[in-house]
């Protein structure tokens, strides 16, 4: 009796279903690569016509390789072993001595793509949810198991080139447009497409000639140079080696024993163990945001400035039905036009545009409110006009209605407070922007019940966001983490530091925006709200340099002009080069006054342990994600380290950067819920 | 038979038709107004019984479009919906179909009404043109084709304006401003006359909004383009009698009266009521805006269609045994400036009412001051698949502001018919 695969006998055909045992979707473990190579046995022996492949998870086909195995292997050598086995079993699968066609519906990614690519052929569900992608580099590698040279013959040597360095996803069109799928049908014909082509027996596919020029041995130099500017914009060589270990091996035209030994490599090296840590936090709070239903249909959002028309939208996207209300109404016919135009190029099809935007009320009067399952607030950041707002709130909406706000500072508990019943508002804080940003903090107040937090989990689950659990403090997790790190960015301008010099020390470091070019994305007059409501509790100095510019009107991007100057179409004019070097050390400053203040959250209980502080960084400001989050990165120098520079700079620049007491206590500092090794 | 109740209902502000399609498809029309009436419900949109609405002429993706506007406002597929098509009143039958299924005991709670864009009324090929193209479709061989492409000639490429066409009647062959023109000639209905009309309805609407009167039964329409529209396009609160004297007439070129200044205008806009039994008013605890009394039909010789309301509007009276001066308000649709003297001559007439309704004595004009005293579509323009929901949805609103009683909304309709709806509106607020 098999375990994860079924294997049944149709006419003239065997029929292999995969089904792995215990999980929602099938992903390739050893047992279950060693399965197949097992079944392979048993049929290719026997005289078939053909062999068709198929999943039982209604989720989708396959969706990779078993990333929590990664994290025990601990050599290189055993790595290479493993994506050895993987590689002789799809060997095996590719040289049946009949066709195989591999029957693909919903996510087709990784390993699975690459055991489609073993098939003789790809037949695709055609519709939205089927995608198909080598998405390996995001954790750090590349394909393992025959991928990088089984793809480019298939669909030619640029697609396939594209597909593996940017490790996205392609829809079913795209796919059929590169020949990476034969043919693409609705569900009803699956079975009798694949059966078509057993039958007619069509040569296997190959690129077109056009497509198979740019791998002609003496182009390929050529073809690695024109690329590398393009990758070395999405991936810095030192942070992110596996784009360019594929450019070489592609150049090389290796073959399967190279692919193997260069994953091996890779799999063990710290920025994939990081990306899998990152991968793998992200997986644990969607775990705990699943773990309970929401309930929730019909969303309703107050105030249509930036983030509450984003979070809208979103919502809306995500299939909710959504009442936007503002009683302005140029601020709902921006937010209309916002919508529009995020539909169009998200969903292009004119009749979903139409579907999401009927799922969109523009809503002066408050109509929604009464049968809303979920209400969020995204008013002013002001305390009374926010307690004034659940005052009436509360009489109006059903009495299971959650309540959240969106406030990225005020306590929940001052909210709260005109709340007959307060136990169910929490806080949804999302970060700007929406549609990019994943993290979403579900903010706990003193009075918040559980009940309320799991449904809060539950409904940023269902609209594909992260919910990361802090406990109402000022600044939360994020932005108080955040914003010391931004007033030294600040600091050091006032030093006279160039701006430039600063922000690409942070970008060096790994960060995504260097911080003052963030500061002007935020807008310096929020930063200066947010820093000045940080100030009293976290005893933060606010740089006069800030308040200045606001005062002047020097809010940053949106209003042309802030540290940077930025042209018509909102680029940055980068100022020349300071000619004079200060010499102090920026990345020490910047990024040491970042870890002082995520020990400090740890030490307070903002939120329950390292992980948090992690998957909190990373998805919510994009901090390093080759280094795995501020507390791994912290577990590799050692805290000792850190917190002796700490205290030499304090020394040299001031209290700010005296060590947290949390310092002193290692074991809370590396205490994590995932076990890893 | 069950009483009849209206709950709420929301209309679009109307838009006057440029040269180019407007902005919103019916049924996008019918969707921005049904989704704030249906949000601000205690039910769900599945909790109703079905849906009906009026539209003249649908695009041609819009076949039975009130089962597009059900689906598009989250009804769900197990609502049942149909569209109703009878020209000018297709808003008023759709209420009406409403009333009846209600007032049977067969629904408890309908959404009715009507939606227009006549600004995308389709342009379609001419008959020649459409047999050319069958031939050219048949044509198998080269030599077979190259002989059809000979056929070919310019004329073929005239279109057909669909709006023109369903403007004109089918059988006597007249525009509808024609039967207007007739209208003032049998009753002496002067250009000045139609024309301070024509200003009285501008002024009335005008004031209306300034007082704020329409707020309850508009709701504000978003376009994509980020564009807000918050009033009726057509309203012009700038024009006077030296303007609309100026304008030529359209309908009879040379010496005609009718002008489009005196006459309703091609506009898009959609109006919808929410009808309920009186269990479903008990079990949402729904506020009642009116009951529906009673309505009827009539047809009128069709070149003079405008008199098709002095007819419906009889039968209803007699048969609740009311006299005209019974009614607070009547709405009567503003077709022609023309037309709604020429119905207010018509009432007044003894020769009328003995010799063409059979009363021994005049039902008599009904007071100018209670005659679309918010002016009508004159002003506010007259898409014609919705004008009859939004003439009872106005009514409804105006009596309810003003104190209650009963109100007639009538409208001719092209063809030569008349319908009439009686509703009444409690004095005393429940």
């Amino acid at each position: 009796m098999n375990k994860h695969w079924r294997l049944e006998y149709l006419a003239d055909y065997a029929l292999l279903t995969l089904d792995v045992a215990e999980q929602s979707a099938n992903v390739l473990s050893q047992e279950v690569l060693q399965e197949f190579a097992q079944l392979l046995g048993e049929i290719e022996n026997k005289a078939h016509k053909g062999l068709i492949i198929r999943s039982a998870k209604a989720n989708g086909f396959i969706a990779g390789a078993d990333v929590r195995e990664f994290e025990h292997i601990s050599d290189a050598p055993r790595a290479t072993e493993l994506a050895r086995l993987g590689q002789q079993v799809f060997s095996r699968l590719a040289h049946l001595p009949f066709p195989s066609v591999a029957l693909i519906h919903g996510f087709c990614l990784g390993g699975g793509l690459e055991l489609a690519l073993a098939c003789t052929y790809r037949i695709a569900r055609e519709d939205a949810a089927t995608r198909l992608g080598l998405p390996e580099v995001r954790m750090g590698i590349h394909p393992g198991f025959g991928g990088t040279v089984r793809l480019p013959p298939l669909v030619g040597h640029l697609p396939a080139l594209d597909m593996i360095l940017s490790g996205r996803t392609l829809s079913v069109r795209e796919a059929r447009r590169i020949g990476l799928v034969d043919e693409a049908v609705p569900e009803r014909h699956l079975l009798h497409a694949a059966e078509a082509f057993l039958k007619r027996h069509p040569p296997r596919r190959k690129a077109p000639w056009y497509q198979r020029l740019p791998g002609w041995k003496p182009l390929r130099p050529l073809v690695v140079r024109m690329l590398s500017p393009r990758v070395r914009h999405k991936a810095n060589p030192d942070h992110y080696p596996a784009p360019w270990r594929f450019l070489r091996l592609w150049q090389e035209r290796a073959g399967e024993e190279q692919e193997a030994e260069s994953l091996g490599e890779l799999l063990v090296s710290r920025t994939s163990r990081s990306l899998v840590h990152v991968f793998l936090l992200g997986e644990e709070l969607k775990r705990q945001g699943r773990a309970h239903s929401h309930d929730i249909e019909q969303v309703h959002v107050i105030g249509a400035g930036v983030m509450g028309a984003d979070i809208a939208i979103w919502a809306v996207n995500k299939g909710f039905r959504v009442s936007l209300q503002d009683q302005n109404p140029e601020a709902l016919a921006r937010a209309m036009k916002k919508a529009a135009g995020f539909f169009k190029d998200k969903l292009k099809d004119a009749r979903a545009v139409q579907e999401a935007m009927d799922r969109l009320l523009p809503d002066i009067h408050g109509y929604g409110l009464r049968r809303a399952d979920l209400v969020v607030e995204a008013i002013v950041e002001k305390l009374e006009p926010k307690r004034e707002l659940f005052k009436n709130v509360e009489q109006l909406v059903r009495p299971q209605a959650l309540l959240a706000t969106n406030t990225s500072s005020i306590p929940l508990e001052a909210i709260g407070q005109s709340l007959k019943d307060p136990t169910r508002l929490v806080g949804l804080h999302f970060f700007n922007p929406v549609a990019k940003m994943q993290l979403v903090e579900i903010v706990r107040g003193v009075k918040t019940s559980e009940a309320a937090l799991q449904r809060a989990r539950a409904f940023t689950c269902a609209i594909e966001r992260l919910p990361l659990d802090v406990k109402s403090s000022p600044g939360f997790l994020v932005n108080r983490i955040l914003m010391p790190y931004l007033m030294e960015a600040v600091r050091l301008v006032e030093e006279g530091v160039s701006l430039v010099t600063i922000d690409n020390a942070a970008t060096e470091f790994g960060m995504p925006m260097g911080p003052i070019e963030l500061a002007d994305s935020v807008g310096l007059d929020i930063c200066l709200s947010v820093a000045e409501e940080l100030a009293g509790p976290l005893h933060i100095e606010v740089p006069n340099i800030l308040r200045e510019l606001v005062e002047q009107g020097h809010l940053g991007r949106k209003s042309g002009r802030g540290f940077y100057q930025y042209n018509a179409r909102g680029r940055r004019e980068l100022p020349p080069p300071n000619k004079i070097a200060i010499d102090v050390p920026i990345t020490e400053r910047l990024v040491l006054r970042l870890l002082n203040e995520a020990v400090a959250c740890l030490r307070e209980g903002v939120i329950t342990d390292a992980d948090a502080v992690d998957a909190g960084m990373v998805y919510g400001t994009g901090f390093a994600p080759f280094l795995g989050g501020p507390m791994r990165y912290v577990e590799s120098l050692g805290e000792t380290g850190i917190s002796h520079s700490l205290y030499r700079l304090s020394q040299e620049y001031g209290s700010r950067f005296t060590p947290d007491p949390g310092w002193s206590q290692p074991q809370r500092l590396i205490q994590r819920k995932r076990s890893s090794n | 038979m069950n009483k009849v109740y209206i709950v709420d209902g929301a209309r679009t502000p109307f838009l006057k038709a440029r040269s180019e399609p407007g902005p919103f498809s019916a049924a996008d029309l019918a969707v921005a107004v049904g989704k704030p009436l249906l949000a601000r419900q205690p039910f769900a949109p599945t909790a109703l019984d079905e849906v009906i609405t009026g539209c003249v002429i649908p695009a041609a993706d819009e076949a039975n479009i009130a089962r597009i506007i059900a689906l598009r406002l989250g009804c769900g597929k197990g609502m049942p919906a149909y569209t109703v098509q009878r020209n000018c009143a297709s808003g008023l039958q759709a209420v009406a179909n409403a009333a009846e299924h209600i007032a049977l005991g067969r629904a408890q709670l309908i959404l009715a009404g009507g939606t227009e864009a006549m600004s995308r009324a389709p342009i379609q090929w001419n008959g020649a043109m459409v047999a050319w193209l069958g031939k050219m479709l048949r044509a198998r061989h080269v030599l077979d084709r190259v002989r059809v492409m000979g056929r070919f000639r310019p004329a073929y490429l005239k279109p057909v304006y669909s709006l023109l066409l369903g403007l004109t009647d089918p059988l006597v062959k007249l525009s509808m401003g024609q039967t207007a023109e007739i209208l003032a000639y049998r009753f002496g209905i002067s250009r000045e006359t139609q024309d301070v009309y024509a200003l009285q309805s501008h002024r009335r609407l005008a004031a209306a909004f300034d007082a704020g009167y329409l707020r309850p039964e508009l709701e504000t329409l978003y376009g994509g383009d980020g564009k807000v529209y918050t009033e009726d396009t057509g309203l012009r609160r700038d024009t006077d009698l030296e303007q609309l004297a100026q304008l030529k007439p359209v309908f009879d070129r040379k010496y005609g009266l009718v002008t489009s200044g005196n006459s309703s205008q091609v506009t898009d806009g959609a109006a919808f009521l929410l009808l309920a039994s009186a269990d479903a008013v008990q079990r949402y605890q729904l506020p009642i805006l009116g009951e529906w009394i009673d309505h009827d039909w009539a047809g009128v010789d069709p070149g003079q269609m405008g008199l098709g309301p002095v007819h419906a509007v009889a039968k209803v009276l007699t048969r609740q045994r009311l006299k005209m001066s019974d009614l607070q308000q009547m709405e009567l649709n503003e077709a022609f400036a023309a037309q709604v003297l020429a119905c207010q001559a018509a009432w007044a007439s003894e020769e009328y009412a003995r010799k063409e309704l059979g009363l021994d004595t005049p039902l008599g004009a009904m007071d100018p001051e209670r005659l679309n005293p918010e002016g009508g579509a004159i002003a506010s323009g007259h898409p014609v698949g919705s004008s009859g929901a939004r003439l009872v949805l106005h009514l409804l609103q105006a009596l309810r502001r003003k104190g209650g009683g009963q109100g007639v909304a009538t409208l001719c309709i092209g063809g030569g018919q008349g319908g009439a709806m009686l509703l009444r509106v409690s004095g005393d607020r429940p």
